[in-house]
């Protein structure tokens, strides 16, 4: 009763928070409820017990991604815009395909049929601690991609100087 | 307990808010928040689908969704940054000099 409770709150947060994110005007606003959303989100996968992942999503996405967004929204003058109408003429038919969208997947989710289960119980993430189980299976099974990743990483951080750096005249 | 089709409805609910937002919204800044909303629909349902499913692999899913979205964070603002360079609007539809 008290978990379909936590669920409740949490699922009406994110949903009431994501919808705050897209209809604010001002986008100091959106990244300032977008913090908000993030600490919910991070709430539903602690009770779902995923702590590390709860961890991750406060450190990369509340301390990192949104930190950008907000440096990148002062490094823009945005005082003509905030004035301006924020949605374009059709969004009606934006509105149509969102919902449209919506119907459909909720449809699909009825006909869901789990497969068959893991060994990851939740006695061996109670032995073993959450990071340790992820850790076992991200240095073994997924060491190669894992290497990937940081070579995605270099690649953005080259990219986003390039791309953000002023042009030097000859 | 809660029944993981519940969590498969609510990412539905955030990805379709967050669809919304990107095909509605002028401001650059507020579409590409929207992208990030959608990519956290998609963890909410493979974490709970981890959880339910009692596999890992899930888990680890969200781990690269997440590295690869701070990479396209950083691409992403830094393609705005260089946009506002060219031209000073953060509105979407005032970029037509390609002629789409």
């Amino acid at each position: 009763m008290l978990v379909e409770l936590f669920f409740f709150y949490f699922a009406a947060a994110v949903i009431g928070l994501s919808l705050m994110v897209i209809t604010r005007k001002n986008p100091v606003h959106s990244v300032l409820w977008m913090l908000l959303l993030f600490f919910h989100i991070a709430g539903l996968y602690l009770m779902l017990n995923a702590e590390m992942m709860a961890a991750i999503q406060l450190i990369v996405y509340a301390g990192a991604i949104l930190v950008l967004f907000l440096f990148v929204v002062l490094l823009l003058d945005l005082k003509k815009e905030i004035g301006e109408e924020q949605y374009v003429g059709v969004w009606p038919t934006g509105v149509a395909v969102a919902v449209a969208l919506f119907t459909l997947l909720l449809i699909m989710t009825r006909s869901f049929v789990a497969g068959p289960h893991g060994n990851i119980t939740i006695e061996r993430v109670r032995e073993l601690s959450h990071p340790g189980v992820v850790g076992r299976a991200m240095f073994t099974e997924y060491l190669f991609p894992f290497e990937v990743a940081s070579l995605v990483l270099l690649v953005a951080v080259i990219g986003a100087i390039i791309l953000a750096k002023k042009r030097i005249k000859e | 307990m809660v029944p993981v089709t519940w969590y498969m409805a609510l990412s539905a609910a955030v990805f379709a808010i967050g669809v919304f937002g990107f095909v509605t919204r002028r401001n650059v800044i507020i579409m590409f928040m929207s992208v990030e909303l959608m990519l956290n629909a998609v963890n909410i349902n493979l974490v709970a689908m981890s959880h339910y499913l009692e596999d890992i692999r899930g888990q680890i899913m969200v781990f690269f969704i997440k590295a690869v979205a701070a990479a396209e964070a950083a691409i992403g603002l830094a393609i705005i940054i260089a946009l506002f360079r060219n031209k000073p609007t953060a509105h979407i539809d005032e970029i037509k000099e390609m002629g789409g």
